[in-house]
C-alpha cells in the first residue's frame, strides 16, 4: 500500500516536472495560427478588409470572427489559401479577382504636396515637396491609399496594361452538352 | 546504328512537297526593317544606338544585358529611323520594343574579326564569339546558344547531338540548308565539338528527307561527325526525343539535357555558328519557308530579320487564294498571326498561308475517354486528365498530373476524336500558374517593403522620443543650474 502511493507519488513529481520544464522551454508566444495566417496575407497593411493591418484580420480570422474571403487584393488564392489553412470551406465563388490596377500620377496635376507619399503603405511612390511624385510600377499594391487623400485626383489607380511577357491565352470555352 | 524506341508521336501529313523542291533564294533587301529588341528567351536586349543615327550591316544595335540574354545587330547598313513599339510576332497582336532602320541599300558590313585557322581558338573564346554575334537556338526556342555552350562545357558534355529532325509539317527551311550547305553545316558542328569537348558528335535527321541525308553523309565523309536516320514522326525535333531516339537515355523532369551529358543544337544554329566564328559575322539573316496551300508560289527565302511577314508573302507571288489562317512557324506548335505587319525574327523556320480545307474547324465534343492522347503523348503524360482538371479551375491538379512536363507539341490535340483542344487548356493553365507565380513574388517583395517601411517609422519615433528626452533632461540641468544661481 504504501509502496503503492510512494511510487505513484513520485511518478507524478516526475511527470509534473517534466510537464513545468516543458511548458517554459517550448513556450507559444501569442497564438501561432495568427502569426501563420499572417503570412498569408499581403501583407501590405492597406486595411481594405476593415481591419487595422493584416495582423489584426488575422486575428479576427483565427477567433471566427472573419470570413476568409475578407482580403479584396489577395482574391482567389489567397481566400482558397485561408481556408486550407483553417480547414473550412471556402465559399469563392463571389471572389473575383480583382482586374490589376496600379496608381498613377497625372503629372499636370501634381502638386507636390507628399500627402500619397506619407501614406503609402509599401513606399512606392517617390516625391518631395514641390515635386511632381511618381510610382514604382514594381512596388505598387494598389490599395488605394494614395487615391484616398489626393487633393487634386492626380493619383488614381488604373488598370495595368497587358504586356507581351504578361499575356497568356485565354481559358477555352467549355463546351455545350450535348446529352440529348 | 540501332536506335532506340520512342514513346507517343503522331504522323501529320507532311506537305513538305510543297516547299522541299524549291530552292533557296536570296529576298530581295526590304526598305525597312522592324528589329525587335527580344527575339530570344531571357532579358530583352539593351538598345545602344539614338534615332538618326547610321549603322553598318552587323554592327551591335543592342547589348545582352543579365546571364541569359542575346544581343541584337542590324541586319543592314542603314538609318536609325525609329525606336519604339511595333507589333510583334505574337498571337496577342501586342507590340514589343523594336529598332526600325531605313536601309541606306548598300548592304554594307562592319569590319569584322576573322581569325586565320578557327580551330586553333580556344573554347571559351569560340562561346565568347557565339555569344557576341548574338547567335540563339534556331529551331525555335531561341535559347541564348552561347550560354548553352558554357553550361555544357562545366557540365563535361560528352555527346553532342546536331537537331535535323524538322519533323514540323509545311516547314523545309532545314531540309534545303542541309541540301545545300551540307558541308558549312558540317564545319560548324565540328566548331561547336571543339568548344565543348564532347566525343560523340551525331547528327540526326528524319528519314524522309533522303537528299538532306545524303548531302549530310557525303559532307561528314572522313570526320568525326555520324550522320544518322531516324524515323520521320512528330514530334522528332523535340531535342530530348531526339537524344532518346540517338542514346535511348530519357532526360529527367526540371532537367536538363547536359545534366545527361548530352548538348543538342539545330542544324542551322551549327550553320550560324560556322558563319560567326570562320567569318565573325553576327546572326542578322536566316532561312524561312514560305508555304501553304493558299500562297501562289512556296519557297525557302534567305531573310533578314526584321523584314514583314508581308514582304516575304508578296514575293512568293501573294495569295492564290484567300487564305484561311495566318501562322508563324509550323502547323503543330505555331502562332496563330492576327496580322502579317509583323517582323521576321531569329526563331521563325516558316510562315504559313493555310486554305480553309488544311485547317480543322470542328465543333469539340465531350471526352468519351478513349486514351488516344495518352497514347500520342511523347512524354508520356495523361492529356485527359490534366485538362479535365484544368476546366473545374483546378490547375494545382494539373501540375500535381505532370502539366510542367507538357511540351505543347499538340499530339493530343492532333489525335483527340471530339476535337477537345487540349494544349489550349494546358497553355491557358501554364499561363495562369505563371501569373500566379508572378503575383506571389510581388506579394512577398512588397510585404518586405511594408514591413521595413514599418520598422523605420517606429526607429524614427524612438530617435524622436530619444531626442526630447535629451533635450528635456538638458533644460532641467539648465534650470537647475539657473536656480543654483540665483539662490
Amino acid at each position: 500500500m504504501i509502496t503503492a502511493i510512494a511510487s505513484l507519488t513520485i511518478l507524478g513529481a516526475i511527470l509534473g516536472l517534466i510537464l513545468g520544464v516543458a511548458a517554459r522551454v517550448f513556450r507559444v508566444e501569442g497564438n501561432a495560427l495568427v502569426a501563420e495566417l499572417t503570412d498569408i496575407l499581403p501583407g501590405s497593411q492597406c486595411g481594405q478588409c476593415g481591419f487595422p493591418g493584416c495582423s489584426g484580420a488575422a486575428q479576427a480570422l483565427a477567433e471566427g470572427h472573419a470570413p476568409v474571403t475578407l482580403c479584396p487584393p489577395g482574391g482567389r488564392a489567397v481566400a482558397l489559401a485561408l481556408a486550407a489553412k483553417l480547414g473550412v470551406e471556402a465559399d469563392v465563388s463571389g471572389v473575383q479577382d480583382a482586374r490589376p490596377m496600379i496608381a498613377e500620377v497625372r503629372e499636370e496635376l501634381c502638386i507636390g504636396c507628399t500627402r500619397c507619399f506619407k501614406v503609402c503603405p509599401t513606399d512606392a511612390i517617390m516625391g518631395a515637396a514641390q515635386q511632381i511624385h511618381s510610382v514604382f510600377r514594381e512596388a505598387c499594391t494598389a490599395c488605394g491609399k494614395c487615391e484616398a487623400v489626393c487633393p487634386t485626383e492626380s493619383i488614381t489607380l488604373q488598370p495595368v496594361q497587358l504586356t507581351l511577357h504578361a499575356w497568356y491565352w485565354h481559358k477555352p470555352v467549355t463546351q455545350t452538352t450535348i446529352a440529348a | 546504328m540501332k536506335l532506340f524506341k520512342l514513346r507517343g508521336g503522331v504522323h501529320p501529313q507532311g506537305w513538305k512537297e510543297l516547299a522541299s523542291e524549291r530552292e533557296i533564294r536570296i529576298l530581295p533587301l526590304p526598305e525597312r526593317l522592324f528589329v525587335p529588341l527580344q527575339q530570344h528567351v531571357g532579358a530583352p536586349a539593351q538598345p545602344l544606338v539614338r534615332v538618326g543615327e547610321h549603322v553598318l550591316k552587323g554592327q551591335l544595335i543592342a547589348a545582352s544585358q543579365g546571364f541569359i540574354s542575346a544581343a541584337v545587330h542590324s541586319p543592314t547598313s542603314g538609318r536609325i529611323s525609329a525606336i519604339g513599339d511595333y507589333a510583334a510576332a505574337h498571337p496577342s497582336g501586342l507590340t514589343a520594343p523594336t529598332v526600325t532602320i531605313a536601309s541606306d541599300g548598300d548592304d554594307r558590313w562592319l569590319d569584322t574579326d576573322v581569325p586565320a585557322d578557327p580551330f586553333l581558338l580556344t573554347p571559351e573564346d569560340i562561346a565568347a564569339r557565339v555569344g557576341k554575334a548574338g547567335i540563339v537556338g534556331l529551331g525555335g526556342a531561341t535559347f541564348p546558344s552561347a550560354v548553352k555552350l558554357n553550361l555544357s562545357r562545366k557540365n563535361n558534355v560528352h555527346t553532342l547531338i546536331i537537331n535535323g529532325g524538322e519533323c514540323e509539317p509545311y516547314i523545309t527551311c532545314d531540309d534545303r540548308l542541309m541540301r545545300e550547305h551540307a558541308s558549312n553545316i558540317i564545319e560548324g558542328v565540328r566548331l561547336i565539338r571543339h568548344a565543348v569537348g564532347a566525343v560523340n558528335v551525331m547528327v540526326g535527321i528524319e528519314e524522309n528527307k533522303p537528299a538532306a541525308l545524303f548531302a549530310m553523309q557525303t559532307a561528314a565523309a572522313g570526320t568525326e561527325v555520324k550522320v544518322i536516320a531516324v524515323p520521320a514522326m512528330y514530334p522528332m525535333g523535340w531535342d530530348k526525343q531526339m537524344i532518346r531516339a540517338l542514346t535511348g537515355r530519357e532526360v529527367p523532369a526540371d532537367g536538363r539535357s547536359a545534366d545527361i551529358g548530352v548538348l543538342v543544337h539545330n542544324v542551322a544554329t551549327a550553320f550560324a555558328v560556322r558563319d560567326a566564328v570562320r567569318f565573325g559575322r553576327p546572326l542578322v539573316s536566316r532561312l524561312v519557308t514560305v508555304s501553304g496551300g493558299a500562297v501562289a508560289e512556296p519557297g525557302n527565302l534567305m531573310v533578314p530579320v526584321g523584314t514583314l511577314v508581308e514582304t516575304l508573302f508578296g514575293y512568293c507571288g501573294g495569295f492564290s487564294s484567300k487564305p484561311a489562317r495566318l501562322v508563324l512557324g509550323g502547323p503543330m506548335m505555331g502562332m496563330e498571326l492576327s496580322t502579317i505587319n509583323v517582323p521576321v525574327v531569329k526563331g521563325t523556320s516558316g510562315v504559313l498561308a493555310l486554305t480553309k480545307g488544311e485547317i480543322g474547324r470542328e465543333q469539340a465534343s465531350p471526352c468519351i475517354r478513349c486514351s488516344s492522347c495518352i497514347r500520342a503523348c511523347p512524354v508520356g503524360l495523361l492529356p485527359l486528365q490534366m485538362a479535365a482538371h484544368i476546366r473545374a479551375g483546378d490547375s494545382a491538379g494539373a501540375v500535381s498530373q505532370g502539366l510542367k512536363d507538357c511540351i505543347a507539341c499538340g499530339c493530343c490535340s492532333f489525335v483527340c476524336p471530339s476535337h477537345i483542344p487540349l494544349v489550349h487548356y494546358f497553355n491557358f493553365a501554364k499561363g495562369e500558374l505563371m501569373e500566379q507565380e508572378r503575383g506571389k513574388l510581388k506579394q512577398e517583395a512588397t510585404k518586405k517593403l511594408a514591413d521595413e517601411r514599418i520598422a523605420r517609422i517606429q526607429r524614427i519615433e524612438q530617435e524622436r522620443q530619444a531626442a526630447a528626452a535629451k533635450r528635456k533632461a538638458a533644460r532641467e540641468a539648465r534650470e537647475l543650474a539657473a536656480k543654483a544661481g540665483t539662490v
